[in-house]
């Protein structure tokens, strides 16, 4: 593993001044340009080793334009004796930043600004600060990014999660923010609670008066991006939650469940035998929709009923379940009228 | 000699003034001065607030603070709410109920939000506290009606019974029966988070007539409207109530009763519920709207034009929450009717829907910030929004102290000058001076984070998502908010430098959380070894973070300040980044 960190104790410290050259640091001008994405600047992050002492100082230019390595870190908050990079790191203290310096100072330093501003101009901060243009500058986001499969996957990750549908703000001129075409759902967002979610669909009673422009749209009612489902699993005293709307199909879902439940059931088994989480081998859960395992995957519908999952379409199940059950398939015979897979069990 | 006098007062005479002193702060300021303050505080204090549960562990408090008798505790962060927090995250009371009940038999009250209460804890919340009198579950989960019941059965005394937007595992309508004929204590009874079929109407309102003292009653929506009027005439003394399901078929015998019903609860002062509403049955709360200071009208999907006529019949309205169906033009009657509006929130009644389906613009909140001048906390979901108006409503209000604006489309740029809503935020920032929660949203880049960290100095919780464009812009934060106490931050460019960097601000505050942002796993395993106060901890469901290189970014990330060191009951997607807890990294 790539880390310096772990070597020794001395070089652990200084690798938190991790202030990389100064340019880097310079905000960037817009001007008009379109809003870059996470992927196209690179922050150089190298938890290089010990003894790259230039990579993580700061060159600070003085007022004397004398160039002298000095971490940033001093200037906003550290006591200003410089002896730092010695011994353990000292972390900033709230007293250090409120004695040594007035608020405007923590604009100053490096971060911002080319030191064109320092503390004096700051004291009573103008309400449109000037960012001076500076070149762009392209930060790498993250070492090694092209190499390390995880890494691209997460930068893809960030790639998709883009906004969330291809035309909004039909009122008004087209957006130029940056708007990928794939509109996936985004997890979370807008943020308003479950509850509050199809409200619009699922009134029983519509909205007495149809407003014109509602009359002319032609779509349904809108599609919620995400469907939770409650999921309780007999033996494991936490139920989860499991997205419909991210499955497809009912292997989909199966295999999913069995996910969501394996580690946990495994957890469950090793919860007699003590604190200390020691691994207990997982095992798959399987065969949840033809009942021919130890398990069974059952839901209740709209109306309350339990159903055997996988009877129905699934789009006809998304619609209708309300929640989902693993039981013991031992429990199931107890229960059903009899082994076929059809008709509705007595809840 | 005179100075001698006053270390001298007796215990008993501080312990008295000290009962005038309830806020947490001066508490612990009291607790401060000296040896002797402490030890007197520590044994008369009867309230603690606890905002992450994990940051202290019970046996602490229990140690510190003998004789509580109110406890509030808050578990998952704030964007738990939008499923960003993976089921069987944390969050159990258990444990805090299990240590109380021996240690606290007269515990009078318990508050939660965002914890996981089982059937389990209820029950033994039942039958180990003999004066239990308040229960308050704020956005819980995890336990059934069952546990319901034996609240209900065991709990003499109680007077508070408040399940707001919890989420109950359906099992039985039948808990309310639990309650015994000789049950005669409710106060506050809110079920309005129960699904359907779940309370017994007959139950309801034998309960509601037996208990005199019965100010406040929050129903859910299965509770049908022509059950209304005899619960309300049954309770004319409330103070606040909430409907179920506001619809029935037109029946001018079923409306009149309601609006006789109404009219016979002198004291309503604050409204809710209105699922499904049939306008037509609006007029009947007439009566009481020009009483009322408080309607929360979110989930009534009805029309501009009946919404306007409502809230042009509540003069004394305080605090509004409605559907963007409200439009620009009811927001400006509302604007021009109601002076004494101190909060507004506005929701989208179809927030994933393409294309705008009300008429609610940035207009709106700029005619309400106009002509309301109390106005103090704004929750705004819009599709659009420009900087003008922004600085607009800065300047018409800066005694705004909550700000929370969602441009429901990420990223979206001022719409009449393309450009981001730097300068708008800023504006509000500079004008608030008083702001204490700010969420951000549309276009932003590095620059309203510098904004924010020169302004912002009361700011105690910003919400940020899809901004920024550097590590800068957290450095700003991190670095000039002085007040920051929570800070959650989703699908931003911030890595490890700015986190790195003010590592120590992080001690300052109760908890950050990070997701979908680039901070990689070695500067998270970085802040857990060398931060010992602050238990860092990175939720990944793509498996342990060691199996993939230091450089990777973590999917979540939430750091928290704690006492209590890292916790032990954290689901195999959580990691700690503490240090005695590496086995586990592997």
């Amino acid at each position: 593993m790539e880390s310096g960190c772990s070597k020794n104790g001395e070089t652990c410290p200084r690798l938190l001044e991790l202030i990389p050259q100064e340019r880097e640091w310079q905000t960037k001008r817009k001007d008009g340009e379109t809003h870059l994405s996470s992927e196209e600047k690179k922050l150089e992050l190298r938890l290089g080793p010990p003894g790259d002492e230039d990579i993580w100082s700061i060159k600070v230019t003085t007022k004397n334009n004398r160039e002298r390595d000095e971490p940033v870190i001093s200037l906003g908050y550290l006591s200003s004796t410089n002896n730092n990079r010695k011994h353990a790191f000292k972390f900033p203290s709230p007293e250090d930043h409120n004695h040594h310096h007035p608020v405007g100072s923590v604009l100053s330093p490096s971060w911002t600004k080319n030191h064109h501003q320092n503390h004096q101009h700051l004291t009573n901060p103008p309400p449109f600060l000037h960012v001076p243009p500076t070149p762009q500058q392209s930060l790498p986001a993250m070492a090694n990014e092209g190499s390390q499969p995880c890494c691209t996957k997460a930068a893809n990750m960030n790639a998709e999660e883009k906004p969330f549908s291809p035309t909004a703000n039909t009122a008004g001129p087209p957006n130029t923010s940056l708007k990928r075409i794939a509109p996936g759902p985004v997890v979370g967002w807008p943020p308003i609670r479950s509850f509050r979610k199809n409200l619009a669909s699922s009134s029983s009673s519509k909205p007495a008066s149809e407003p014109p422009h509602k009359a002319a749209n032609e779509k349904k009612a809108a599609e919620p991006s995400a469907k939770f489902v409650k999921i309780n699993m007999d033996g494991v005293p936490i139920g989860r939650k499991v997205d419909l709307k991210s499955h497809d199909s009912y292997e989909k879902l199966s295999a999913a469940v069995d996910e969501l439940f394996r580690g946990l059931l495994a957890a469950q088994r090793d919860f007699c035998g003590g604190g200390i989480v020691k691994k207990v081998e997982e095992k798959t859960i399987t065969g949840l929709l033809d009942g021919s395992e130890e398990y069974t995957l059952v839901y209740e519908d709209n109306e309350g009923d339990r159903m055997l999952v996988g009877d129905v379409p699934w789009h006809m199940f998304v619609s209708t379940v309300q929640r989902l059950r693993v039981l013991k398939s031992s429990e199931l015979s107890a229960l059903s009228l009899g082994s076929s897979k059809q008709g509705k069990i007595p809840a | 000699m005179q100075k001698r006098l006053a270390y001298s007062l007796p215990d008993e005479v501080l312990e008295h003034v000290f009962s005038f002193i309830q806020s947490d702060k001066d508490r612990n300021a009291v607790s401060a001065v000296c040896k002797s303050w402490y030890e007197i505080e520590r044994w008369c204090r009867r309230k603690i607030f606890v905002g992450n549960c994990y940051a202290v562990s019970p046996g602490m408090v229990i140690r510190r603070f003998p004789e509580v008798r109110s406890v509030e505790l808050k578990g998952k962060p704030h964007f738990a709410d939008f499923n960003l927090v993976p089921d069987g995250w944390g969050g159990y009371v258990l444990p805090w109920i299990a240590e109380m009940a021996g240690a606290y038999p007269w515990l009078e009250a318990i508050r939660l939000k965002r914890m996981v209460v089982t059937d389990e804890s209820l029950e033994l919340i039942a039958k180990s506290f003999k004066n239990f009198k308040v229960l308050v579950l704020s956005s819980c989960e995890g336990f059934s009606t069952d546990g319901l019941a034996a609240i209900a059965a065991s709990c003499k005394n109680l007077r508070e019974l408040d399940l707001r937007e919890s989420d109950v595992d359906d099992l039985s309508g039948h808990w309310l029966s639990n309650f015994p004929e000789t049950y005669t204590s409710m106060v506050s009874l809110n079920i309005s988070c129960l699904g359907s079929d779940e309370v017994s109407i007959s139950a309801l309102e034998r309960l509601v007539s037996r208990c005199p003292n019965l100010r406040s009653l929050r129903l859910n929506r299965a509770v049908p409207l022509d059950k209304i009027a005899n619960i309300l005439r049954l309770a004319p003394q409330l103070i606040e109530f909430g409907t179920g399901a506001y619809s029935a078929e037109l029946r001018s015998d079923v409306f009149s009763n309601l609006a006789g019903a109404f009219s016979n609860c002198k004291e309503l002062k604050s409204l809710s519920g209105f699922w499904d509403v049939v306008p037509d049955y609006l007029p009947a709360i007439y009566s009481v709207c020009s009483r009322l200071t408080s309607l929360n009208l979110s989930y009534a999907t009805i029309q501009s034009p009946d919404l306007l006529k409502l809230v042009s019949h509540c003069p004394s309205l305080q605090r509004l929450l409605v559907l963007d169906y409200i439009e620009d033009s009811g927001l400006e009657a509302l604007a021009s009717n109601c002076k004494d509006l101190q909060e507004l929130r506005v929701f989208p009644s179809d927030p994933f829907g393409v294309e705008p389906n009300a008429s609610l613009t940035e207009q709106g909140l700029v005619a309400v910030s106009l002509g309301c001048p109390k106005l103090q906390s704004v929750l705004y979901f819009c599709r659009r929004m420009s900087n003008a108006a922004l600085v607009t409503i800065a300047k018409n209000r800066p005694n705004l102290t909550r700000f929370r604006l969602c441009i429901i489309e990420p990223r979206t740029a001022d719409y009449l000058t393309l450009e981001p809503f730097d300068i708008g935020f800023g504006a509000i920032v500079e004008h608030c001076k008083d702001l204490r929660r700010l969420s951000l949203s549309g276009l932003l880049t590095d620059l309203v984070f510098e904004y924010i960290g020169t302004y912002a100095k009361k700011l105690e919780m910003l919400s940020v998502a899809f901004a920024g464009d550097s590590d800068l812009g957290l450095h700003y934060v991190l670095s000039g908010c002085k007040s920051l106490r929570k800070l959650e931050i989703r699908d931003c460019p911030f890595g490890d430098k700015a986190l790195l960097a003010n590592a120590s601000k992080l001690e300052t505050m109760r908890s950050l959380w990070m997701s979908s942002c680039s901070v990689s796993y070695g500067a998270c395993k970085l802040l857990g070894q060398k931060m010992p106060k602050l238990n860092a901890e990175v939720i990944d469901e793509r498996g342990p973070p060691g199996s993939r290189p230091e450089s990777c970014p973590v999917e979540k990330l939430y750091i928290y300040r704690s006492v209590a060191g890292p916790r032990f009951d954290m689901p195999p997607f959580v990691w700690t980044m503490n240090e005695d807890s590496t086995l586990r990294l592997s």
